[in-house]
């Protein structure tokens, strides 16, 4: 199992390792707001976006496993690009396919798409995606603006990528970036007018997870419930839930194309655990029946909720963990029976990631 | 030469200051510290290169309006504070 997280949250980046338990053993940045990091599985170097109150995004990248950091340049909209944009945050940060050195691509507030192919020393916006017309009906989702918050590499085929936007749908990449065509056919938007609930380009998917050994499975929390594609995100069929089906974040098994987690709230004003109880939603049969998981979490006076990015599961399918709104972070080793609880005083969390 | 003192939390990036900078307005003598330290404009500027809208800028200890602030004509004798503002944090 992996013995090290990043977690982002509101007053920096904190490493954890698992010795015995998972502790904090780093905090870098204290004070700024971490969106994003990685590791790249490639090469071993981290990356870290911040989000200054006063000075705006930031990049830094560490080539000694994090014992120091170096500031790159920070993604930036080109002065011409249309609707003049300005960047508000990255929210998503994915390593190029292991053919692809060097490659990162980066999600952004405003739904700008950010590559690099030099380790993230420059970055261009990927005007192909920027310029599609369907840009005029994106909307933002509990930010101003729309943003990508979910970018999935095809572990076949590196040209082949696939994004999520809130508001936009969801869009895929057969050519590396050159073009793009919108998907999502089945998705189910109930805050549009009837008539237009199907509409693709107005989506909300709040996150989608792919399962890496089955790449054409993908998973859904979409701000309307949640959805599983087979065919790799270009067509969407809706799950049927006993209970709640409005969340953030999700986490796809990386082995078992049928099994996968979610953590429900009350949709949609609301956004807390329902009865103040803390779950897991967990299915391992394709979505046919769901589990909630709820032994080691909170039952009472529970207020967390779970980000987009707050949810992983590593690459044994076995450990799991969740970081909230309130600054509590929990783990599982054995798929979500069982939670434990790593820290209840931590800033708010934006992202935990295996690493 | 105006005078351009950063804030605190600018330091890091801007160790030997306050800096002389030669310029019409604010603007200008700005555009002269970031042509000899790059990094520091986007600290400074947002990517449209509009003055940031958590940071402000005093003249002569006159606190600047954002919209306005890089095209206020200064002085040789000019000094200039780069501040954080109380909002943001």
């Amino acid at each position: 199992m992996t013995d090290r997280m990043l977690v982002s949250t509101r007053k920096g980046l904190l490493t954890l390792r698992k010795n015995g338990g998972w502790h904090v053993t780093a905090t870098d940045f204290p004070g700024v707001a971490a969106t994003a990091a990685l590791r790249d599985p490639r090469d071993g170097a981290l990356y870290v976006l911040l989000k200054h109150g006063h000075f705006g995004t930031k990049l830094h990248r560490s080539d000694d496993d994090g014992k120091s950091f170096k500031e790159l340049a920070a993604p930036a909209f080109p002065t011409d690009a249309p609707g003049e944009p300005s960047l508000f945050q990255i929210w998503t940060l994915e390593p190029g396919g292991a053919d692809q050195p060097g490659r990162l691509w980066a999600g952004a507030i405003p739904a700008g798409l950010f590559v690099s192919d030099d380790r993230g020393e420059s970055w261009r916006l990927v005007r192909s995606l920027w310029d599609v017309p369907e840009r005029a009906k994106w909307f933002g989702g509990g930010y101003d603006d729309a943003g990508i918050h979910s970018i999935s590499v095809d572990p076949r085929d590196s040209r082949r990528v696939f994004a999520g936007i809130s508001c936009g749908g969801v869009w895929e990449t057969l050519d590396g970036g050159e073009s793009w065509k919108l998907h999502g056919k089945g998705m189910i938007a109930a805050y549009l007018p009837p008539d237009q609930a199907g509409t693709l380009e107005s989506q909300d998917p709040h996150r989608v997870a792919r399962c890496a050994a089955a790449p054409d499975t993908m998973w859904m929390q979409h701000h309307c419930g949640i959805f599983r594609s087979g065919d790799a995100g270009r067509t969407w069929a809706s799950m049927k839930l006993p209970h709640d089906d409005f969340g953030f974040a999700v986490a796809a098994h990386p082995k078992d194309p049928s099994t996968a987690w979610f953590v429900p709230g009350m949709k949609d004003e609301l956004r807390m655990p329902r009865g103040g109880a803390l779950a897991v939603t967990r299915t391992r049969d394709g979505g046919k029946t769901w589990e909630s998981l709820r032994d080691g979490l909170p039952q009472r006076d529970a207020y967390d909720l779970v980000y987009r990015h707050g949810l992983d599961v590593d690459a044994t399918g076995t450990q799991l963990a969740m970081g909230s709104t309130t600054g509590a972070l929990w783990t599982s080793d054995n798929g979500g029976e069982r939670w434990t609880l790593v820290n209840a005083h931590l800033p708010p969390v934006y992202a935990v990631r295996f690493a | 030469m105006a005078q351009v003192h950063f804030t605190s939390w600018l330091r890091e990036l801007v160790p030997d200051g306050p800096l002389s900078a030669d310029g019409a307005t604010v603007g200008d003598a700005l555009d002269a510290v970031f042509s000899e330290r790059p990094h520091v404009r986007g600290y400074v500027l947002d990517d449209r290169g509009r003055l940031r809208k958590h940071v402000c800028v005093f003249v002569d200890g006159a606190r600047l309006k954002n919209d306005d602030a890089l095209s206020r004509n200064i002085g040789p004798q000019t000094t200039l504070h780069v501040m954080q503002a109380l909002s943001g944090g």
